[in-house]
């Protein structure tokens, strides 16, 4: 906050320095030519230079960005494979019906929804009520912002070797800990709920901090005489938060949703880490294989390109329609309130 | 790593005396002091986010023997360094890391500036298809980097690119989410008054933006590259795509391929991955409270 007043203060002072220049009146023709020049120049460049500043990150968008978006459709339809993938032959629509015939494209489609929800539900439901507390008057919040904030700067490769080592099933931490309270050694690889819940974790712990971080800075945005007046009325703190906080963040909620259930729609990196067989199959039975994984497999080792393309544009599709649905919910919860 | 984790009970010691002080005072200030429950519960939370940072040096610091064994070691061994030179020298972490922070030096200062000075246009400049083109902007964010894998790998693949630094870079040059950051930072942080007085000296637009948007911007425009500069440093998808460990490897490639090469040498592994987080960690000590600023910066106005 105090560096945006510093960076605003001494632009002002200069500002209020320009009225006092002199304007230029009472000219010679000569200098009226020259004015007129000027303000040629002047409105060509009001007209143009905005295009010309946001032209480069087009150009890049359009080369890097669109263009891909575009192209992965194109061949999508045909089938292209990694050795040559330049040869492209017209198939149709077959590479849809084939991963639609393919039992683990289902396979890889549950994995990734259940994933997705084992690992974005309790990361935004721990990441509100850390909000929350960090919300509090607090010693040394800054620092418990930036523990939180660590395992963000971990990177995928790193996080899921370790978890790897903790998820142990003979000599792994977890196991080890789990067993002063009577629980058998877990098989966090082998078995399917315990192996998604595995992968799952890397990404809550990779995430919350950060989520929690932008729960708590849209509740510092919620103006306090809004619980002022709400404990004037006899709410508790309780219903504090569920009829000021909560409302107020509703935007912000969505946000993250959103993002997370891209980001869940994605998640390749830990399976494929996580697999101890070092195998891009997700596990001995695809058991925690997902659909960024999976599109690797055909893409990348079957060298299917044209099948993996056809993979990423149904995720493409099935995220519009997430999309939809979500707006159509929150829609109605606005109408609803 | 250990000082710092009993830092925070001895903060929260003296807590509760100082609440029954001053209630009235914590009212006045309109928000309410957190009880020990809240010291409790940050502080299992931050022991849960450090822990296995923590573990990865510990493991690190071990023989591959001691972690095939059950408990777990919960303490430090003597092959730290013996561990962290091999892991430097058998997955070719130097290299890697001189890779790394060129890709992600390159890739943060060009998206820093050409996020600025969009960011400028779509905040203060009018223009016909503003909206429409912010909204593109915004939709773009939206879009999954897994569907221009494909194509982009082709064109990497057409262009001879493969193993080569600059089919990491290019793609990385592009961020919606920085032009988004910036346009909300200027929108607030640059007085339109300030913009006309310069143009009242006769300022053209590019001298506009570079006396008066740059410095402006300088914190956003710092916290936006540190952002990105931790986004690429651990990008995998695509440099694992497109990189192999033997051609220009990423620290993220390097390491992942420790944990996938055949080498079951689990202590060497934790080397590696402790030294492909370090150099972030020790950017986060030191700039952590810019960086947290930053993205919650970022969220409000989303």
């Amino acid at each position: 906050m105090a560096t945006r007043n510093d960076t605003a203060a001494p632009p002002t002072k200069e500002g209020g320095a320009a009225p006092g220049r002199p304007p230029a009146d009472a000219v010679s023709p000569e200098a009226a030519r020259k004015r007129a020049r000027l303000s040629r120049r002047w409105q060509r460049d009001m007209r143009w230079s905005p295009y010309a500043f946001v032209s480069p990150f087009f150009l890049l968008f359009l080369a890097f960005g669109l263009f891909p978006l575009i192209y992965t459709g194109w061949a999508s339809l045909h089938q292209v494979e990694l050795t040559a993938p330049t040869d492209m032959s017209w198939v149709g629509l077959r590479n849809y019906t084939r991963i639609f015939d393919d039992e683990f494209f289902w396979n890889a489609a549950k994995n990734t929804l259940t994933i997705g929800i084992i690992s974005t539900v309790p990361q935004l439901l721990m990441a509100m009520g850390i909000a929350h507390i960090l919300n509090y008057k607090l010693r040394a919040s800054t620092f418990y912002r930036v523990v939180m904030l660590a395992p963000y700067a971990t990177s995928i490769a790193a996080a899921s070797l370790v978890f790897v080592l903790l998820f142990g099933r003979d000599y792994g931490m977890i196991n080890w800990a789990l067993h002063f309270v009577g629980i058998d050694a877990i098989d966090w690889q082998g078995d399917k709920w315990p192996s998604q819940i595995a992968v799952s974790t890397i990404i809550v712990w990779r995430w919350t901090g950060y989520n929690a971080l932008i729960y708590l800075a849209a509740m510092q945005a919620i103006p306090q005489d809004l619980y002022e007046s709400a404990a004037l009325d006899g709410a508790s703190r309780w219903r504090q938060f569920l009829h000021v906080t909560l409302p107020s963040l509703r935007p912000t909620i969505l946000f993250t949703a959103v993002v997370s259930t891209i980001g869940a729609s994605q998640v390749f990196g830990e399976p494929l880490l996580f697999d101890v067989n070092k195998g891009s199959s997700g596990g001995a039975e695809h058991q925690f294989q997902t659909l960024g994984l999976y599109l690797y497999e055909q893409g990348w080792v079957n060298q299917h390109l044209g099948r993996a393309s056809a993979i990423a544009w149904t995720m493409f599709l099935i995220l519009i329609v997430i999309g939809i649905v979500n707006y159509v919910i929150s829609r109605r919860l606005r109408a609803s309130s | 790593m250990t000082t710092t984790l009993t830092k925070p009970p001895a903060d929260a010691a003296p807590e509760p005396p100082k609440r029954s002080r001053g209630p009235k005072a914590a009212r006045a200030g309109g928000q309410l002091h957190a009880g020990p429950v809240a010291y409790l519960i940050l502080i299992v939370f931050s022991i849960v986010s450090l822990f296995p940072l923590v573990w990865t040096a510990i493991a690190a610091s071990r023989d591959n023997n001691r972690l095939a064994e059950s408990p777990p070691p919960f303490w430090f061994g003597g092959n730290l360094f013996k561990n962290l030179d091999l892991a430097w020298n058998d997955a070719n972490l130097g290299e890697a890391f001189f890779n790394t922070t060129f890709v992600a030096g390159v890739s943060a200062i060009t998206v820093v500036i050409l996020s600025t000075i969009a960011g400028f246009a779509f905040a203060k400049l009018r223009f016909r298809g503003r909206g429409a083109l912010m909204l593109l902007v915004i939709g773009t964010m939206m879009v999954p980097p897994q569907l221009s894998v494909i194509p982009l790998y082709m064109m990497v693949a057409k262009l001879d690119w493969t193993d080569q630094l600059q089919a990491v870079i290019f793609p990385s040059l592009v961020s919606a989410f920085g032009v988004f950051f910036m346009r909300q930072y200027l929108i607030q942080a640059l007085p339109d008054e300030i913009i006309e007085a310069a143009r009242v000296d006769g300022a053209s637009s590019w001298r506009v933006v570079w006396h008066v948007v740059f410095p402006a911007a300088r914190p956003a425009m710092a916290v936006l590259g540190m952002l990105v500069f931790v986004q690429t440093w651990n990008d995998f998808l695509w440099p694992f795509l497109v990189l192999t460990q033997t051609g220009n490897p990423t620290v993220q490639v390097a390491v992942a391929g420790l944990g996938r090469g055949y080498t079951p040498d689990q202590s060497l592994i934790m080397a590696g991955a402790l030294l492909g987080t370090l150099p972030l960690l020790i950017v986060f000590a030191i700039f952590g409270k810019q960086i947290v600023g930053g993205i919650m910066q970022g969220a409000v106005k989303g």
